[in-house]
């Protein structure tokens, strides 16, 4: 087979060493890890408000629903023209892509992981005379955080998948960017490094979260 | 011994002629299904009361109302002559399930109810530790809930209950999901804490022997809709002992309640 459709092993390490040396690799990474943080903390912030309102209002759950479970139908690929003429092509768009494809699901993944705290537990939480904001901080939200983690954790897997999908289409800089390049001048070992890139940067933020996870909700720990 | 008990607990009686808990003509129904209907009875100051019937009678929407978690449809519930409209720390509860808060050990579990009392830290700790040692849990402190057996997060929900010290004591079949003998051993605790620290105490079960064994009094539940079918003295000396069971007045006020439970709706 010709190495343009896959490049041997050799190759791709060799690519890797080359783009490791001349600095591109680390500029790239960090101009991708850059934007993942700041939209992912985005819609992280906005998100976990309002899915805690959404758990636990039922007439804030009537009224925004809905319109968020529209809205998360909407494929976010099809808005990264539109997103291009509102925010251009520097970093904004990049987080404008991946705060539309975190932000709804984050919502509703938190208001249904708010909605599981037991009945028990805020019955409790009422015989011992609390007040709705204290049942909400010391219960619900304490109840409701592994949930509320595992739903970040999940999300932030997707982010990677919008911002290479947003560098792919128009950008100057990041892993994404790079694989285009790559597919311009029928670099595919370079297109295999950044693809592998990407699973091993995807694979350390997960277990990264989950470990931390592991360590803030020790008291969940059973067989997993 | 066993005469001197008896006769504090006539002393006692006569000293509260008026009822600490008083609950006149409760009715709920839950869509067509009439869950409670005119149900009328006193508890009085430091008096352990079962109510006995089967599964679905409203027993337990009858401990929820007087809790102040669910609202009746008509009648009224007064705790020393003032109306309950709400949950309050005068009514401390014990549910079915074992609700510890699972991120917290066994003895936050129990400061979380004193959380709002005007209590230094140590206090708080010393406080739960006492409670805790008092439900035989001294040096699971430290555990989570998840460690802990049924039983004993039943215990550690119980020294909860207790610790901010409420005036009534309400249990939703407190022991019915564990097994039958460690439901032995909890109602001997039971009895012992209730006989050393007295308050007033309402309990729901489907177990007669458990009725008997820690009450003063049985009330019988009969049928959907849930009346008081039968109020009933327990004449067994304190403290109780499991040995009692074999007793004839244990056999024939067993036989009489089990009648009475089953007995069809008029």
């Amino acid at each position: 087979m010709s190495p343009l459709f896959l490049p041997s092993p050799v190759a791709v390490g060799e690519r890797f060493v080359t783009q490791l040396q001349n600095g591109e690799l680390l500029t790239d990474a960090s101009a991708s890890v850059y934007r993942i943080a700041a939209g992912f903390l985005l819609a992280t912030v906005m998100a976990v408000p309002i899915g805690i309102l959404i758990g636990t209002s039922t007439r804030i759950e009537a009224a925004l629903e809905p319109l968020i479970d529209f809205v998360r139908y909407m494929p976010v690929v099809a808005f990264v023209p539109l997103t291009i003429l509102w925010a251009g092509i520097d970093d904004g768009q990049k987080f404008l892509i991946i705060w539309m494809g975190t932000f709804f699901q984050q919502v509703l993944l938190i208001a249904d992981a708010v909605r599981q705290t037991p009945r028990s537990l805020i019955d409790l939480g009422e015989t011992l005379g609390l007040g709705n904001g204290q049942i909400l901080t010391r219960i619900v939200l304490r109840s409701s955080a592994p949930r509320i983690w595992d739903a970040l954790r999940i999300t932030l897997g997707w982010a990677w998948t919008w911002l290479v999908v947003a560098e792919l289409v128009a950008a100057s800089s990041g892993l994404g960017y790079r694989i285009t390049l790559g597919q311009r001048y029928f670099q595919t070992d370079t297109i295999i490094t950044y693809v592998l890139i990407l699973g091993v940067l995807g694979l350390v933020t997960d277990q990264f979260m989950r470990a931390w996870g592991r360590r803030m909700f020790r008291y969940e720990r059973t067989s997993r | 011994m066993s005469v001197d008990s008896r006769e504090a607990s006539v002393v006692r009686t006569a000293e509260t002629a008026v009822p600490k808990v008083s609950i006149r003509d409760l009715s709920k129904s839950f869509g067509d299904v009439h869950a409670l209907e005119g149900v009328s009875l006193d508890l009085f100051a430091n008096e352990f009361v079962s109510v006995v019937g089967t599964s679905g009678c409203g027993k337990s929407t009858l401990l929820s109302i007087i809790a102040g978690l669910t609202e009746q449809d008509a009648g009224s519930v007064t705790v020393d002559g003032v109306p309950v409209t709400g949950p309050g720390r005068d009514r401390g509860v014990v549910f079915q399930g074992f609700t510890l808060l699972p991120w917290l050990t066994a003895q936050q579990n129990v400061q979380f109810a004193l959380q709002d009392e005007p209590l230094s830290r140590a206090e708080r700790a010393s406080t739960a530790q006492q409670f805790l040692a008092l439900v035989g849990l001294a040096g699971f402190e430290n555990a989570f809930p998840r460690e802990l057996s049924g039983g004993m997060q039943q215990r550690v929900a119980i020294a909860r209950s207790l610790s901010y010290k409420p005036q009534i004591l309400l249990m939703d079949e407190p022991f019915g999901a564990l097994d039958a003998l460690t439901r032995r051993e909890m109602q001997t605790l039971l009895t012992r804490v209730w006989e050393q620290h007295k308050l007033t105490v309402l309990m729901i079960t489907h177990d007669i022997e458990e009725a008997i064994i820690t009450s003063d009094r049985v009330l019988v539940m009969s049928r959907r809709p849930g009346r008081i079918r039968a109020d009933l003295t327990v004449p067994l000396a304190r403290p109780r002992l499991a040995a009692m069971s074999a007793e004839p007045q244990f056999r024939a006020l067993y036989s009489s309640i089990l009648e009475l439970v089953h007995e069809p709706a008029a």
